[in-house]
């Protein structure tokens, strides 16, 4: 079978051009969407839903900053074990409890213009990360260090997530 | 009428070859059909030129079923018997319907989904909607002169499975092939889109008779692709007309009131509202049955102030569609504005305010929809001619998960997938010799299964006895292109393999709606042979223009005996067909399907390489 790459005929690496995966996503869903077989037979439109699965999943993966780094890892025999690796160093950690005191603040003093802050500062961190990882893993090939990172990118995003969830409960 | 039909050859099939098909906005307060005449999407108006039919199912004493307009004049005579905005109801048990004991219906709880006590007998929200689908399908039948070939129907976006399983279960009770279900700001995106030849990240603001929808979409070259989309499914102008008359039942100081007093200051509560759009001021009057006489005067201040809540809860889905899709109001290029509701200067204030520019009223709020399904519908009928057609890539509203330990959720496919999308999970046994599992599935965004939706519970027995932990099951969630669920648990580590597969219903089993079914037919003194046997040929028809033309085009990808099975079974099918033993054709059918799903799978496998051997072309033209 095809791995996510070759699926959309991509050389496998971290920094891959957006615009070319979504073109070859696009291209391939107009040729085996199920819209363009609903008036097939079963056999077919099983397979249409089977393909578009499978090709849904691999754009999804490769999107993600953190699945592409994982699932490239992956296909180099490395396991990031999210689950099970939650070493960091001491000075990430640290700046991550900073983070979170500043969320928990401004989460009780309902200030959004505060947690968009906060949001700012994140993302600049994550860019920052993803560069380091391309490089890691582009150039330099140390799939052990780059798994080190994606661990820190996965934090940074867990972070993200409890902003949003912050922001939401300011909605309601 | 036209005399001459002047086409060019080879544009699109000549209207013979055209299936019939037909777009259904299945709305709460009203519906419509519509289809795509000539190249142009047009609502199918009834006999009299209307092209609305009111949402309003009544079972009348002597036996009949009034739809619409007719059942309409007798809403507030006979409010037990009259079924209004019955969508509200669709997949929803008693407890999640609001202001339930503001409704003048006897209600009956059953498994999944509540019933209506009516003259006619306890009936499912499913059928009462079949009932108005009915009357659809007849309209488009009469005016497309024949029988129709299927039908897209529009859902809102934010219905879990439990509403869109019964939305498609009343199409099937009405007689309806459903090609698919489509959301509704999704099809509204279609018909603004390409009338306005639209480019660009938008947002579908659809606010509707009882439910609110908001969805990000990217619209380029021919692609719709839904981003995120959020809502709330029990959100629309029905809840503005029940504030209203909580207001006017506090302002004239009136007792509880009966059925009929209850509905006849809903109707004028909700007159009232339309009168403002364009007025300053409505008056609010009603005679009530013990002879008082209710006379109020709204100004749109009063309206403004009183619903302002109901307006600012549009807003929070808003915001959380927008951060799904990781953008800001600022990113958003046009605000279409969908559903009647949003005719409601306050609604139109506040997607002003938040998007920071002029929302986009150039549709019919009330058509739209219909229209956009319509297009859907031509396309999936095969009837739009080769480069003429459009791709649309939705996603599911809500995440799907299953209940773990201490009733939280595992959340297993997370909410705004592109669909179709599968996902699995795996789970061990946590008893030693442990020969079953039981699942308990569930839909929505809260931690506690408590507070999710649930779809469906079910069963994995013969797990072989090992010690805990050793015993590991597979759970597939797979979501298909109507946005529906199935679920698939397989036990693998042994040679022994315990699998189910289970597709959620609420309350309805297949052998209810078969019951259901036959009922109907009994009414329409139809023959329900003749269907059975319309629909087999219809299928096998299908399937077997569609393994010719496959033959014809990719027949070089068989080996020369797998392409003579085919073709020897392609010719079995096509004898039967013309013959009236519906079994035969069935097994026909059956056989071709299943000695032509390796040849279906390297078709895919080929299209997928045709379409990336196009890229590279394009991309070295860049």
């Amino acid at each position: 079978m095809q791995n996510h790459f070759e699926l959309f005929g991509l050389e496998p690496g971290y920094a891959l051009e957006s615009e070319r995966l979504e073109r070859a996503y696009r291209g391939i869903q107009a040729k085996i969407h199920p819209d363009r077989y609903a008036q097939a037979g079963d056999a077919e439109r099983r397979a249409s839903m089977q393909w578009t699965t499978r090709v849904n999943e691999a754009y999804r993966t490769l999107k993600d900053p953190v699945e592409r780094a994982r699932y490239l890892l992956e296909l180099n025999g490395v396991d990031v074990a999210f689950e099970t690796n939650t070493a960091m160093p001491a000075e990430f950690l640290g700046r991550q409890l900073e983070l979170r005191e500043d969320l928990a603040l401004a989460q009780g003093e309902k200030d959004a213009g505060a947690l968009g802050r906060l949001r700012t500062a994140l993302r600049r961190d994550k860019d920052e990360l993803m560069g380091a990882l391309a490089q890691t893993l582009d150039t330099r090939r140390d799939y052990a260090a780059a798994a080190g990172l994606v661990r820190k990118l996965k934090f940074l995003e867990r972070f993200d997530a409890e902003i949003d969830a912050a922001l939401e409960t300011m909605d309601e | 009428m036209a005399l001459l039909q002047i086409s060019e050859p080879g544009q699109s099939p000549a209207p013979h070859q055209q299936r019939r098909a037909v777009g259904i906005d299945l709305g709460t307060t009203n519906s419509l059909v519509a289809t795509v005449r000539n190249g142009v999407a047009t609502v199918l108006p009834d006999a009299q030129g209307r092209p609305l039919l009111p949402s309003i199912v009544r079972y009348a004493p002597d036996g009949k079923i009034e739809v619409g307009y007719p059942a309409q004049a007798h809403q507030t005579e006979d409010p037990k018997n009259t079924i209004v905005s019955v969508k509200r109801f669709m997949g929803r048990g008693r407890k999640d319907v609001p202001y339930i004991e503001n409704l003048p219906y006897d209600f009956a709880d059953a498994p999944g989904m509540l019933q209506l006590c009516t003259v006619a007998g306890r009936k499912s929200p499913v059928e009462v909607s079949a009932e108005i689908l009915k009357v659809l399908r007849t309209r488009a039948e009469m005016s497309l002169g024949g029988d129709l070939s299927g039908a897209v129907i529009t859902v809102p976006a934010y219905f879990d499975d439990a509403q869109r399983q019964a939305t498609k279960d009343a199409a099937t009770l009405a007689g309806i092939n459903v090609l698919r279900l489509l959301n509704e700001p999704t099809a509204a995106a279609i018909a603004y889109g390409l009338e306005n030849a639209a480019e660009g990240t938008y947002a579908v603001f659809d606010l509707g008779g009882g439910t609110f929808d908001i969805s990000i979409l990217k619209l380029s070259r021919g692609v719709f692709e839904v981003l995120a989309t959020n809502g709330n499914a029990a959100l629309g102008g029905d809840d503005f007309d029940q504030r209203l008359m909580c207001w006017a039942l506090e302002k004239a100081n009136l007792p509880p009131l009966d059925a009929r007093d209850l509905r006849l200051l809903h109707v004028k509560a909700r007159e009232a509202k339309e009168a403002l759009t364009y007025h300053g001021e409505a008056p609010l009057t009603a005679r009530l049955s013990s002879g008082e006489f209710v006379d109020l005067s709204l100004s749109t201040e009063t309206f403004c102030e009183i619903t302002q809540h109901l307006v600012q809860k549009t807003l929070g889905p808003t915001r959380k569609a927008l951060r799904d899709a990781g953008l800001e109001p600022g990113d958003i290029k046009g605000v279409v504005m969908v559903g009647g509701a949003t005719r409601m200067p306050h609604i139109q204030r506040a997607a002003r305010e938040f998007f920071r520019r002029d929302p986009l009223n150039n549709l019919d709020p009330d058509k739209v929809v219909a229209l956009g399904a319509a297009m859907q519908a031509n396309v999936l009928a095969g009837n739009q001619p080769t480069g003429g057609d459009w791709l649309l890539l939705d996603v599911i509203p809500l995440s799907l998960g299953v209940e773990t330990i201490g009733g939280l959720v595992e959340r297993i496919i997370p909410r705004n997938s592109t669909i179709p999308t599968a996902r699995a999970q795996e789970f061990t046994t946590f008893k030693d010799g442990q020969t079953a599992m039981s699942f308990h599935v569930v839909q929505g965004e809260r931690e506690l299964v408590s507070d999710c939706r649930s779809l469906a519970r079910f069963e994995l027995r013969g797990i072989p006895p090992m010690t805990a932990g050793a015993g590991r099951v597979r759970v597939t969630f797979q979501v298909d292109a109507d946005g529906l669920l199935s679920v698939a648990a397989q036990e693998k580590t042994t040679g022994v393999e315990a699998s189910i597969t289970v597709k959620p219903s609420y309350g309805l089993t297949d052998s209810d709606i078969e019951r259901m079914l036959r009922d109907s037919f009994e009414h329409a003194r139809d023959d329900m042979q003749a269907r059975v046997l319309h629909e087999s040929q219809v299928d096998g028809e299908r399937l077997a223009d569609g393994v010719h033309a496959a033959l014809q085009s990719d027949g070089g990808l068989l080996e020369a005996a797998h392409r003579a099975e085919i073709e020897r079974l392609l010719e079995a099918l096509r004898a039967r067909l013309g013959g009236e033993d519906h079994r035969a054709i069935k097994q026909a059918t059956d056989a071709l399907n299943r000695a032509t799903e390796d040849f279906a799978s390297r078709r895919m496998d080929a299209n997928v390489r045709k379409a990336l051997a196009g890229q590279r072309i394009a991309d070295l033209e860049r």
